[in-house]
């Protein structure tokens, strides 16, 4: 960390590190005529055990900020650090980003995204197994977070076979498999009722809270904004911290 | 959790399907070798099955199989006075091409030398050797005849008393054995017409000479069997046999015979190769370079497949890359499911072609060492026609996944 970075970056998380930091973190795509800046100067904390909402209007760049955060989609430049580790400076990967996933990040994103060949136990099962978790311990507790989000009498149907909200729920139940420090949700609740996402949003909020995990939650349901602890906007790729209601 | 069975059992019919066409694929690569190895099986077959250790042919001639040999009958006598022989026979061999039902039936005509050789030495499935020096054969069964069915060739009638096996002319006819002087019947019959003309024509042309002038009654030899008349020799032989006393060097008995102005002498490895290197030179060839190309085929459409296979799946590989699964799972994933389909391939190849192969016109061999060798091969196959679905996993990104 450079001092000038330290001077520009004031910790907000105090004495204790920040379970997710941006810096400044900028994503174009394409270049010349078809260049799109999606997000520019993302700047945000999340402490450990903070829910975080972000809001904003479709094409506004939530997204791009949330796969840059998840280390899947590295941003043009600025730095994204976690639980205090450099992990990403600009686009270049400070550690093994797959390893540093599996073990730290748990995701739930837009578009259903279970593995279309493993049941709804395994896809949560597959998660923990390669994080080494033993295969009956791993079921185990797979059963025991379906069961929890009420999916688990479907436990051994494919995804093809589940509604899309029972689908949302299944890759909920996997975000949280690992006990991850992180969890990213992109729009987790936009297939579900309003008491199911209300139940999945709560259920967000509990994890944070236990495992002192940071949570950052898109989202459009302007129903359930009182779970979050801190709110923030997006708009044209620019991001702004937002008062709660 | 095995992410390569569940995959497959979750398509389990198109993977039935691909392994199976994967199989009958490998079966043809199978046959091939098979068949190969059959064409230098049966070339080689006579002269490996008929145990002589030295053939002696008409000079200058790679007979008898290579080309047509002819000697004469009296050099098994003369072989026979060579120091170091043990017993010298007559070959006498040559195709026939009749039909039989509306259809060409082809046999190869074999001359037992009679009495020496009644057939002992030739394994039967059925019925015995020959017991008279006339009118008996022993068939080889792709013939198709029975046992005491009665065949005419020429003007005699012949009784089929042994049926053996695997006993194949180079061109894959097989065999009949008859004593060498029905053999020679068979091959040097001419119809009646044919020996009158023949006969008269001897008449007319003894007429001219003087000697039939003074000697009259010398004419009247015109009209006898060839056999009879003492100036005509009796039909030749093909090449004579002949095998060594225990103990006794090949070579020696070879160099004093090739010492013989007439005559040229093979080993029966020299035989060998002269068929191998000869008669089935360009089939062998053929053939090996067809298996080559097949293999190569082949391996061309197993990564085809495992390329379409990984293809499939590359959403579900950049969703596992996504939740951290390491390179190796994905990896190993892809590879196994090569290796099962390059396993379950080979493991029908050979199953079917075990049923179907004996079916097959000409013999198709399976060798041990071509079995492995083909294993060996596939395996190699499915490991190298998976880097490219490999490669292609290796380059995706997670990104991909939310696409
Ligand atoms: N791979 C890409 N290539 C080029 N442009 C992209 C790419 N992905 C996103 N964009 C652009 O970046 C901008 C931000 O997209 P992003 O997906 O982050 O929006 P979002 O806020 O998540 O929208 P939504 O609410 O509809 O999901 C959009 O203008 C989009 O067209
Ligand atoms: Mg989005």
């Amino acid at each position: 960390m450079s001092p000038l970075s330290e001077t520009t970056f004031a910790n907000v998380c105090e004495q204790d590190v920040c379970a997710i930091e941006t810096r400044a973190i900028t994503k174009i795509y394409g270049s010349g005529n078809t260049e799109v800046i999606a997000m520019r100067d993302a700047s945000m904390q999340v402490k450990r055990s903070e829910v975080v909402a972000l809001l904003g209007p479709s094409g506004s760049g939530k997204s791009t900020f949330l796969t840059a955060v998840g280390l899947i989609n590295p941003p043009t430049s600025g730095q994204v650090l976690i639980g205090g580790e450099l992990v990403l400076d600009g686009s270049v990967a400070q550690t093994n980003l797959r390893t540093f996933r599996r073990n730290h990040i748990g995701f739930v994103f837009q578009k259903s995204n279970l593995i279309p060949f493993l049941t709804a136990v395994e896809n949560v099962q597959i998660a923990m197994e390669l994080a080494g978790e033993p295969r009956s311990a791993a079921r185990h507790r797979a059963l025991e977070l379906m069961d929890y989000l009420g999916v688990a009498d479907r436990a051994s149907n494919l995804p093809s076979a589940l509604s899309g909200g029972q689908q949302q729920r299944v890759a909920v139940a996997r975000s949280l498999a690992n006990r991850p420090s992180v969890i990213l949700a992109d729009e987790p609740t936009a297939a579900l009722d309003g008491a199911r996402g209300r139940q999945v949003m709560d259920l967000f909020a509990k994890v944070a809270h236990e495992q002192g995990a940071g949570v950052i939650v898109v989202t459009h349901d302007h129903r359930s904004l009182d779970v979050f602890d801190t709110i923030y906007k997006m708009e044209d790729g620019l991001m702004h911290r937002a008062e709660k209601p | 959790m095995n992410l390569a069975t569940k995959d497959i059992g979750q398509s389990l019919g198109r993977f039935v399907l691909t392994t199976l066409g994967v199989g009958m694929l490998l079966m043809v690569v199978m046959a091939m070798g098979g068949i190969y190895r059959g064409i230098i099986e049966d070339a080689t077959l006579l002269v490996n099955v008929i145990g002589a250790d030295l053939w002696v042919v008409q000079r200058d001639t790679r007979g008898p199989f290579a080309e047509l040999s002819r000697v004469p009958p009296n050099l098994v006598h003369r072989a026979l006075t060579v120091p170091g022989v043990q017993a010298s026979r007559e070959f006498v061999f040559h195709t026939v091409q009749r039909e039989r039902a509306g259809k060409p039936f082809r046999m190869a005509v074999l001359g037992l030398s009679w009495p020496n050789d009644k057939g002992d030495w030739i394994p039967l499935m059925a019925g015995r050797p020959l017991r008279q020096n006339h009118f008996e054969m022993i068939a080889d069964a792709t013939l198709e005849f029975d046992l005491g069915e009665k065949i005419k060739l020429g003007k005699e009638t012949y009784t089929v008393v042994g049926l053996t096996y695997n006993m194949l002319a180079s061109g894959g006819d097989g065999i009949g054995f008859f004593t060498t002087a029905d053999a020679q019947a068979i091959q040097f019959d001419v119809p009646g017409e044919a020996v009158r003309l023949e006969r008269s024509s001897r008449a007319a042309r003894g007429t001219r000479f003087e000697l039939a002038a003074k000697q009259p009654s010398l004419l009247e030899f015109a009209n006898k069997p060839a056999a009879e008349l003492p100036q005509i020799a009796r039909p030749q032989v093909s090449a004579v046999m002949i095998s060594v006393l225990p103990g006794t060097n090949v070579q020696t008995v070879a160099e004093i015979i090739s010492g013989w102005g007439d005559v040229s002498v093979f080993t029966r490895e020299g035989q060998r190769e002269l068929l191998l290197k000869g008669t089935v030179e360009k089939v062998r060839r053929q053939i090996g370079l067809f298996r080559m190309l097949l293999v190569v085929i082949a391996a061309v459409i197993m990564g085809l497949i495992l390329y379409t296979m990984t293809l499939d799946k590359i959403h579900s590989i950049a969703l596992l890359k996504l939740i951290g699964a390491p390179n190796s799972t994905i990896l190993g994933m892809i590879l196994q499911q090569a290796l099962m389909l390059g396993a379950l391939g080979y493991g029908i190849a050979f199953l079917v072609g075990r049923k179907l192969f004996p079916l097959f016109p000409k013999r198709v061999i399976l060798a041990d060492d071509d079995l492995l060798l083909l294993a060996a091969i596939v395996l190699a196959i499915s490991i190298l026609s998976s880097l490219m679905g490999i490669w292609k996993a290796m380059k995706v990104s997670p990104n991909e996944a939310l696409a």
